[in-house]
Formats: structure tokens, C-alpha cells, sequence
């Protein structure tokens, strides 16, 4: 039975890249990740970057897993739409995305999901607030903290729409 | 006449590895190649890149075996006509960046 250890650990969703370099730090010091499940990540003991670990927001798609295991890599799993994915290092490079359009409408993908579970929040906050009259500021503070992620989302897109007005 | 466009370069090696058909690995494989390992499609961007360019008609996926996920692909006759194009905007890029460079051409 190979050593295996499990770390708590919450990020945001704007937070997105800042996880998927510490997924890889990890796997540099030879923990790599093998189970996800909400804030919760299982690592099994390998050799220090024997795998490169990715991650996705995107619908499930039996398609695209299967493109990605065509081109080596393996699917750890899923939280609500996220995917985390690793490659053996030896079987070469692994990202995602090779281009700007892609990260844009990667961003755009997230981007979206925000806007609407903000959108719903605010209208249950809303609704809530006029009915009941207890707990609307919850869905109303939720509503605030996801439009500031796609704030940042945006923010991090437009930059990478003005690189592409210069390269691809 | 139709609008002038400029391929990308992950759509450019596309359907050039494209003429041939291949499956997605494949096309990764050929661009790498193609390119002296310059070139690495993604996964992520090169599956995006073959929907669209399903949808625009410029690649066509082909008929695969039963129960099998991995799908070929090959160039269409519009595809080809739009790498043909391609082929020649860039050969005007080439010879205006010498020209001007060999002090041809101000």
C-alpha cells in the first residue's frame, strides 16, 4: 500500500491557477494528486515530479476525456465542474491550452458560471429578503463575493485580449 | 469577394497535418513535427479548434470503428481552398520582411 496523505484546503474559484501551481509544487516534492472531493485533496507518494497536474472548468464531456486520454493524460476527477487532470511527465509537456483564444474562452467559461449563480443569488437574496425577511443577506452577501470573482476573471481576460491584439 | 483572413497557427498546422488523416494525437504528433518541436497543440485548445473548424466545414471527421471514441479527421475541399489562401498571404509576409530587411524595399 503506497503512502498517501489528505490536505483541506479551500481556494476560490478566481484562484484557479494559484491551486493548479500548488497541485504541481506538490507534485515536485513527490505528492501527487490522486482523489479530489470538496475542499479535499488526496495525494499518493511518487517520485518528485514524476506528473504534471492540470485543472478545467468545463461541463462533463465523455468526448473530451477520452481526447485527453488519448494524448496520455488521466482524468482524477470532479468537483462541481471542475476537472483535474495528470500526465506522467515522461510522456512530455502537458497543458491545456496552447494559445490565447483557448484561455480566453476558458476564462469566458467561468466567467459565465459566475454571472449566473451570482445573478441567482441576488434574485433568491432578493426574493427572500421582501418574503421571509431572515436570511436574504446571505444569498445577497454570496452575490457580492461571486461578482467579485468575475471581476477578476474579466479582469485577468481583458489583459489576455490585449496581448491578443499583438500575438496570437 | 470574401473577407481576408489570417489563420492562426495552431489552425494552420491543423489542416496541414490534415491532409493526411489523422486522429487527435496525431495531429499533435505531426505539428510537433512539422515544426521542429516548436509547435505543441494543447489537448484543451487543439479539441476546440477541431469543433470549430467541424462546424465551418474546413475539416470533416470520418466514419470511425464501433465503439471506438478516437476519431480521425481529414481536410475538406473548402479547407483546402482556405490553406491554399493562407499559403499565399504568407509568402507576401515573407518576401515584404525581406525585401524591407535586405534594404530592397523601403
Amino acid at each position: 500500500m503506497s503512502e498517501r496523505k489528505t490536505v483541506r484546503r479551500w481556494f476560490w474559484v478566481w484562484e484557479f491557477e494559484k491551486e493548479e501551481r500548488w497541485l504541481n509544487t506538490m507534485a515536485l516534492e513527490g505528492w501527487t494528486l490522486d482523489k479530489v472531493g470538496f475542499c479535499k485533496f488526496e495525494f499518493i507518494r511518487t517520485e518528485g515530479g514524476a506528473y504534471t497536474v492540470r485543472l478545467e472548468m468545463r461541463e462533463k464531456d465523455a468526448d473530451y476525456t477520452a481526447f485527453m486520454e488519448e494524448t496520455g493524460a488521466e482524468c482524477i476527477g470532479r468537483v462541481v465542474s471542475w476537472n483535474y487532470y495528470r500526465k506522467k511527465a515522461e510522456l512530455g509537456a502537458f497543458d491545456l491550452f496552447s494559445d490565447l483564444d483557448s484561455r480566453i474562452t476558458h476564462l469566458d467559461r467561468i466567467g459565465k458560471a459566475l454571472l449566473a449563480i451570482g445573478l441567482a443569488n441576488i434574485a433568491i437574496g432578493i426574493a427572500n429578503t421582501f418574503n421571509v425577511g431572515h436570511f436574504g443577506w446571505i444569498n445577497l452577501l454570496c452575490a457580492c463575493l461571486l461578482m467579485y470573482g468575475l471581476g477578476r476573471i474579466h479582469g485577468k481576460k481583458e489583459s489576455l485580449k490585449l496581448e491578443r491584439e499583438l500575438r496570437e | 469577394m470574401p473577407e481576408q483572413i489570417a489563420l492562426t497557427e495552431a489552425t494552420y498546422y491543423i489542416l496541414l497535418s490534415l491532409v493526411t488523416p489523422r486522429h487527435g494525437y496525431g495531429i499533435m504528433q505531426q505539428a510537433e513535427e512539422l515544426s521542429s518541436g516548436r509547435v505543441r497543440l494543447a489537448a484543451g485548445t487543439l479539441y476546440g479548434a477541431l469543433n470549430s473548424l467541424c462546424e465551418k466545414g474546413w475539416i470533416v471527421p470520418l466514419p470511425g470503428e464501433a465503439g471506438s471514441r478516437k476519431k480521425e479527421y481529414r481536410i475538406t475541399e473548402k479547407g483546402l481552398a482556405v490553406l491554399t489562401d493562407e499559403l499565399g498571404r504568407l509568402r507576401e509576409l515573407v518576401e515584404n520582411g525581406e525585401a524591407v530587411l535586405k534594404g530592397e524595399l523601403q
